[in-house]
Formats: C-alpha cells, structure tokens, sequence
C-alpha cells in the first residue's frame, strides 16, 4: 500500500517536472500582466502582436517554405533511392545505409558546422539556399528510414509480374509499386516537415544573417530577455510540432498492428 | 532499365552532403586562409586549442580544492573538462532518477500488455518538443523574476541564483535529456521474462534480492544505451549552456559556436570540433562494447 502509494507520488513528481515548465509558458502566453510571474488577467495580445510583428511573420513565412519544399525534395530523393537500394546487393546496401545513419550519430552542432563548412567551400553564400539544401540534407535519412522498411515488406515478385503482365519498368514502378509504399511515403513528408520546422541548431550554423527561421528568432529573442511574445511563438510552434507527431505516430502504431493482424491471419 | 541505377544519384548526394562536410572539418582544422585568400598548412588552430600561454587552475570536480594541488592547463582543455563534469553528472542524476521511473513504468507496462501505455506515451510527449522551447521554458521558471522565486518569495525564502551557473544548466541537461535516459531502460525492463523473477522468488530470494541479482544486471544493456543517449547530446549541446547560462558560461559546445559565429576562426573552431567528435565516438565505442559484453554475459544471451 505505502510502496503504490509512494510510486504514484514519485510518477506524479516526475511528470510535474517534465510538464510544469511547458504548462506555464503557455500559460503565461495569455498573461495579461507582462510580469513573468504574476497573473494578470486573460489576455489574446501577445498573440495580436505576434501577428503584427514583422519579422516574425518573415520568419515564419521562410519556416514553412523551408519546411515544405524540404520535404517534398528529401522524400522524392528517398523514394526514388530506396527503390534502387533494393535492387542492390546486401553489401552495397548496408554501406549505403550505414552512411546514411551518420548524420544520425553526429552531435547536431558538428553536423551545423560542417555543413556550414561545406557552403563555404564551394563559395555559396549563406541564405535561403544553404539553409534549403541544409534542410533537405538532415531530412533525407528520416525519409529512408520511413520509406525503406515498406518496401523490404514488398512481395520482390510484385515488381517482376507487374513486368510479366506487360508493365514497362517505370509503369510497374509508379502503378504497382508506389502505392504499395505510399504510406510510408506519407510518414515520411509528414517526419521531414516536422523536423525541419523543429530544427533549430543546424538552421542557426546554415541560415547566414539575412534569413532566419521562428526557431533562430525565438532564440536571438529569448537571448535578450524573457517576452511574452516568445511564449505564445512557443506554444504555438509546440502545439504545431505536436499535432504533427501525434499523426506520425498514429501511422506508425496502425502500420505495426496492422502488420500484427496480418501476421495473426497468416497462422 | 536497371533499377539500382536510382540509387546512384544519392550515393553522389551522400558524397557531397555527409561525408566531405565531415572531412572539411578536418581539413579547415589544419588550414587557414593567407592574406591573398590562399588556404595554407597549420597547425595554428590545435595549437590555439593546446595554448599554454593562457592557463587556468584545473579543477575537475573540485579535485584541485580537495587535493590542494594546483595543476595549470590550456584554457580549453578546462572548458573540456568542465563540459565533462556537467555532463556526467547530469548524466548520473538523469539515471539515478530515470531509473525508478523506467522501472514504475514497466511495471505499468507489463500489466496491460498489449495495450498502448498512455504513462509512457506522457513520457515521451516532451522529447518531441522542440529543445529550445523546453530550455526557453526553464529560463522563463526560474529566472530571478520568475515564477520559482516569486512563490518561494511569498513564503519568505530567496530569491535564489537558479541560472546562469552549474545548477541552472544541470538542470536544463536533466530536464532536457531525462526521456533519453527512461526509454531505452524501460525496453529492456519490459522484455525481462516474469518467469526469471518468479523464479528466483521460488528459490527464496526477497524482492530486494531478485532486483538486485536479476533484474538490475539484465537491465544493463539499457542502462548502457540511456548513459550513452544523455551523455552524447549533454557533452555537445551549445543551446543549454548559452541560454541557462546567460552567455557568460563557456562549454565546449557554445565554445565551438563562438568560435565560428563570432571570432569567425574557423581552424580553432574545426579543431575543436574535431577533438569533440572524436572524444564523442570514442566514449560511444567504449560504451557500446560494454553494451555488448553485458547482454552477452546475460541470462538471455
């Protein structure tokens, strides 16, 4: 009895340490005192002049540009090479897959800095194009790593009747088996464009000082001083991220129990 | 047509995009530019990072005041040392307290297996939140103004100092990484067969017994990769350190950032970045041979 009891509390400790700091940004969001600490009343203003700022507003506009054209080109480039990857040999495979994992066990900060390193050795300037092509490099492993799983699931003989049945190769490819992977495409559009609208620490070594995304301006904001415009930026990019996920993980969870019933069938 | 010939053009992007940024690193860390823009050899930049004209009093762990011995090193090997001793012991207190809590867990776990569990869906919610955001919200918490000081301030206690120094930024690391820590050591805890304990409690061990000879051992695989998931992202991180310790604090991470953001010195900051990522994968190495050793050594081999 006193052990469940002292679980419960000690869960409950836990979770109020990993839940208080977010629950009171939002809610200092609606603030209307613009103490930190103190209430004042509810209040939409900090979200009115969020809306007003302008560069917050560029910012965002950059952010979802950024994000959307990043995912698209990262989850095209991962479909078309998982679909060649499969047609590698296990050896050429596995060296493929285990550079892609690199970036995977490089600390964010040297994966920024190297990449920074690389634009400035082929002679780009810094800007929206350097944070595109930064963007679509860290996106492309997540990519793989949604669509690949799908297509090892693939009966091989789908592509090879596709052909019997009088399918030229890229006939096969986009009316056989795309479909066949199309919701591991979709995760992975869904991964990339949230991920890109996370990142903050590769953006901020690739972004140069011209463009800048919410996460470079909630970070040169924040350095300042605490804001109450920070805050409703942060509870909105939090709900945001947050809707975003609970979708990939949704897919995903379905994805593996439908694969459990599959496999219950198959008995 | 020949179907892997459309994984080529990646293997072409994996050239230019992952693998010769990370050998520019090492190549900017032996280079510099001349006055004409000419890139030359040096070894300025490992040099600046192993400078003995500008020393400060070691100090790792308050060593040098418990020891009383005073051992002058190069200025960064002191933020080195510092970012390591942050870094492990937030790594310690992410294990010392995720520990119970993976363990509560799994217990949860277990009991409706099958089911999703919503507790641990709640654990792993944060760790989705941007790192920013979480670290912003601390800083929000416990500023001397904020919220923390002000209801200590009503019962008559503070203001403390919470930020900008060690304990500010252990905690962003704790509350940061905490997830990193509960998650590989509940999978391990939740794979543990039930009959194992049952069995040692048929043979007469008490419940402190069976944890202490069963189950800890076999949750040392992911007590390994938990150490390994915190301690990697603490000993790198430029955010916290920069946020929580108001910019005045040096890390290795925010070194590196300063390095290249605002000395623009590009060979001591790949210099250090290198040293970083090499001291990086070595302590993975390491740790993952453990890894390896302990789940061989294990009952369920």
């Amino acid at each position: 009895m006193i052990a469940r009891l002292s679980k419960n509390i000690y869960m409950i400790l836990i979770f109020l340490f990993l839940y208080a700091p977010v629950a009171v940004l939002i809610v200092f969001s609606f603030n209307k005192a613009r103490s930190r600490a103190v209430w004042g009343g509810f209040t939409l203003e900090w979200y009115r002049k969020l809306f007003q700022n302008s560069d917050i507003l560029r910012a965002l506009q950059v952010t979802l540009i950024i994000a959307v054209v990043s995912a698209l080109i990262s989850t095209v480039i991962a479909t078309v090479t998982c679909i060649g990857l499969n047609a590698l040999n296990r050896r050429l495979r596995n060296l493929i897959m285990n550079v892609t994992y690199i970036p995977n066990i490089t600390p964010d900060l040297v994966t920024g800095v190297s990449l920074m390193l690389l634009f400035y050795f082929i002679g780009l300037k810094t800007g929206f194009a350097t944070l595109l092509l930064a963007h679509i490099a860290f996106n492309i492993p997540y990519a793989i790593l949604s669509i690949s799983p799908k297509l090892r699931q693939l009966d091989r003989n789908l592509f090879e009747a596709a052909l019997d049945l009088g399918c030229k190769p890229r006939q096969a490819i986009i009316r056989v088996i795309l479909p066949e992977i199309m919701p591991g495409i979709v995760t992975a559009l869904i991964l990339t464009f949230t991920l890109s609208i996370d990142d903050f620490v590769i953006s901020y070594f690739t972004a140069g000082n011209q463009v800048s995304t919410l996460a470079i301006t909630i970070y040169s904001m924040a350095r300042k001083s605490v804001n109450p415009q920070i805050n409703a930026l942060s509870t909105l990019m939090f709900l945001t991220v947050l809707v975003l996920l609970l979708l990939v993980n949704i897919r995903t969870t379905r994805d593996l129990r439908d694969k459990q019933n599959q496999g219950d069938l198959s008995k | 047509m020949k179907m892997r010939r459309l994984a080529y053009p990646y293997v072409l992007w994996m050239a230019v995009f992952t693998v010769a940024p990370l050998m520019l690193v090492a190549f900017y860390a032996l280079t510099a530019y001349d006055a004409d823009g000419r890139l030359f050899f040096t070894l300025q930049g490992l040099r600046n990072v192993f400078a003995t004209d500008n020393t400060v009093a070691f100090n790792l762990f308050g060593l040098a005041d418990l020891f009383g011995f005073n051992l002058q090193v190069p200025i960064y090997i002191n933020v080195f040392a510092k970012s390591l001793e942050i870094a492990l012991i937030s790594t310690v207190v992410c294990l010392l307290v995720g520990y119970p809590a993976a363990y509560i867990l799994a217990q949860h776990s277990r009991k409706r297996r099958g089911q999703s569990n919503f507790w641990l869906f709640l654990f792993i919610m944060p760790m989705w939140m941007n790192a920013l955001l979480r670290t912003y919200a601390w800083l929000a918490l416990l500023e001397p103004m904020g919220i923390v000081n002000t209801v200590l301030g009503y019962l008559g206690i503070g203001p403390f100092q919470f930020i900008y120094n060690d304990f500010g930024i252990g905690l962003g690391m704790v509350y940061n990484y905490l997830p990193f820590m509960v998650l590989p050591i509940h999978s391990v805890l939740v794979k543990i067969s039930p009959s194992l304990i049952e069995a040692a409690e048929d043979l007469g061990a008490d419940s402190t017994r069976t944890f202490l000879r069963v189950t800890f051992p076999l949750s040392l695989p992911g007590i390994l990769s938990g150490i390994n998931m915190v301690f990697m992202p603490a000993m790198t991180t430029f955010l916290i350190p920069d946020l929580l310790g108001g910019g005045r604090y040096l890390l290795i991470g925010n070194a590196i950032e300063r390095q290249f953001m605002v000395s623009r010195d590009m060979t001591t900051g790949s210099a250090l970045s290198i040293l970083l990522m090499i001291f990086v994968l070595a302590s993975m190495r390491i740790l993952t041979k453990y890894e390896q050793e302990s789940s061989e050594g294990g009952l369920l081999a």
